[in-house]
Formats: C-alpha cells, structure tokens, sequence
C-alpha cells in the first residue's frame, strides 16, 4: 500500500467520522465541525489521488487551494447564523436578545 | 467564545437518536468507507492526464509555478467565482455602514471601556509579528509565480495577523467605515475589469495575451489579495464582538 493510498484511506475514515457526526449530533456547532471534517476529508482524498508517482496534477491543488478559503467563509457564515439563531431564538421567548 | 452557547429548544424538538439507530447508522457508514476505498484501490489513474497538459502549456501561462497558472490562468474563470462567494459571504455578514465613522481610521487603539489588560509580553510580540506576516505576506505572493504561494496563501497569512492583533487587546478595527466595503470588493472589481477589458481587446474573457499574462496575474493577485484577507478578518472580527460582547466578556 502507498503513501498516496494511505492519505485516501485516512481521508475517508475521516469522512465517515464527519457524516455519522453530521447525522448524530444535535447541538447546532457540533454538526459544524462535523460537517468540517468531511471538508477536509475531501480534499485530503483529492490531494492524494493529485500524485501519480513522481508528477503532481495541479488541478486538484488549484481547487483545493480555493476550497480551503471558501469553506472558511461557508463556515464563518454558518456560525453567524447559528448565533443570528441563538439571539433571536432567546428574543422570541420574552427574554432580552442579549 | 462559543463554549457559552446552548441551544436548548434545538435539542428539545429534534432529540438524540437511540443506540440501534447509531449502531445501524455506522455499520451503514462504514460499509460505505470501505467501498470508496476499494473504488479508490481499484481504479486506475485518470485517463486524460491534465498534469502533462498544463505541463506542456505552462510557458504560455505567463508564470512558472502550476498551481498558479491553474488558478489565475488556465481555469481563472474558477477563481473569479470564488472570489465572488466570499465577497457574498462578506456582504451578508457586514455590518451597516455608519454616518458618523466618516474620517475614522481602519486600525486604532481601543482606550476607553477596555475589560481585557493587555499583555505586555504578547504586544511586544505583535510589534514583530504583524509587519513580518505582512512582509511574508507580500513574499509569498510574489513567490506564487515561480514556486508555490500565490494570493490565498498571502491573504491568510495577513488575515492572520490581523486575528493575532484584534486577540491582543489593544487595537481595534473599525468595520463600519466605507473602505472596508472597497478593500474586500477591490479583488472581484479589478478581476473583473481584467476579464472585461481582455474581452474588448482580444475577443477572449480570460484567455491573457502572452506578453502580457505575467502583468495581468500580478495585479490580479495582488488585489485579490487585499480583498482575501479584508474578507477573513471581517469574518473573524464580527463572530468574535457577536460571540462575547463587551459587556459578557468577564463572567
């Protein structure tokens, strides 16, 4: 077994680690972070399948690149939610949104 | 910082699922791990193979390394979309522009109603961190030409410092003011101006003219930088003051 084939086999442990975390939890962030770690699984297996022997295909790389960045930003966005959900949720009970 | 939040009435209405639930579900997964790695042990490599294309092409892409003539040339299309969903993502979590912050600086010191002490240690720090990530920052995207770096690893070591800042105590950033809104649409503005004036002149979007590839990359990049690292370090700054208020910030 390769080294390239082990990042693949640890990506999609990973994988699997993020979707039964994704279906399981219940707190809002917890399924965040889950659904983070199957992000990041993918492109662990997209950077490990790039190499074929000694040559690198830089598309996965390229994608990846921009991956990380925008998965950053989905997140930033979904913890705004998630807080926009706590505030309200709180405001809509009588109590002071904050 | 967000340690504090529960979600109780989420809780309450979904509820946890039972053991044979859980048990089913990860025989299922693991069933499913299992196959995808032998699909991945199974299958050949990929018949067209695109590293010996890009390969083969690089010299008309105007810079050295792949992965930036990928990304700012051969599939640029792709990065001006990105660029786009993180400007999309700033703008639904900027804050109002306010009428009063006409004149304010981007970066000032917070004096008044301050709950943390700084850290003497930690600013000093900063002193040397902050203007070494930017240099490092501007390195690593004139290095993106020939070897790897380019503008998104630039924008997050620079967006970095700025989260090392904000986590100092001692300096605030003032996201209300009106060239925060021109620094994080800067990128997609000149990509775009890029992409429109190449159409008039050579009749291709985002297909560079060979003389000058290596110009327009740079100045893409370069604002895209800019952009990039507005963008992270908004996000981070509005989740942290959304996330533990001044007044909490104790308890």
């Amino acid at each position: 077994m390769s080294q390239e084939m082990l990042y693949c086999a640890a990506g999609i442990a990973l994988f699997g680690i993020g979707m039964f975390g994704v279906i399981v939890a219940t707190h809002i962030i917890r399924k965040l972070i889950a659904v983070n770690i199957m992000g990041i699984a993918v492109f662990m297996v997209l950077l490990a399948t790039a190499r074929h022997g000694a040559v690198t295909d830089p598309i996965p790389h390229a994608m990846v690149l921009t991956g990380i960045v925008v998965a950053v930003a989905g997140t930033a966005l979904c913890l705004w939610l998630a807080l926009q959900i706590r505030l309200l949720g709180r405001g809509t009970k009588g109590e002071p949104p904050r | 910082m967000f340690l504090k939040l529960e979600f109780k009435e989420n809780q309450a209405t979904s509820g946890e699922l039972s053991t044979t639930t859980r048990v089913l579900l990860a025989i299922a997964i693991v069933a499913l791990g299992t196959s995808l790695i032998y699909a991945i042990l199974s299958a050949g490599k990929a018949p067209p193979d695109l590293a010996a294309q890009v390969a083969e092409k690089l010299d008309l892409s105007g810079v050295g390394n792949p992965v930036t003539a990928v990304l700012l040339n051969f599939r640029s299309y792709d990065t001006l979309l990105e660029v786009a969903v993180l400007l999309v993502v700033a703008v639904a979590i900027m804050p109002p522009r306010l009428s009063s912050s006409a004149g304010k600086r981007f970066l000032f010191v917070n004096d008044t109603h301050n709950p943390h002490v700084p850290d003497p240690i930690l600013l000093n720090l900063l002193k040397w961190l902050v203007p070494l990530a930017i240099l490092l920052g501007g390195y690593l995207l004139w290095t993106g030409a020939y070897s790897p770096g380019g503008a998104f690893q630039a924008a997050a070591v620079i967006a970095g410092a700025g989260v090392a800042l904000s986590l100092g105590g001692r300096h605030k950033f003032a996201w209300e003011i009106s060239g925060v809104r021109l620094a994080s649409s800067l990128g997609l503005l000149v990509f775009v101006t890029v992409a429109a004036t190449n159409a008039f002149i050579t009749g291709t979007t985002l297909q560079y003219p060979i003389d000058h590839a290596s110009t327009l990359i740079l100045l893409v990049e370069t604002f895209t930088t800019v952009s990039i690292a507005t963008i992270l370090l908004l996000l981070f700054a509005q989740l942290k003051s959304l996330a533990d208020p001044p007044g909490e910030m104790h308890q």
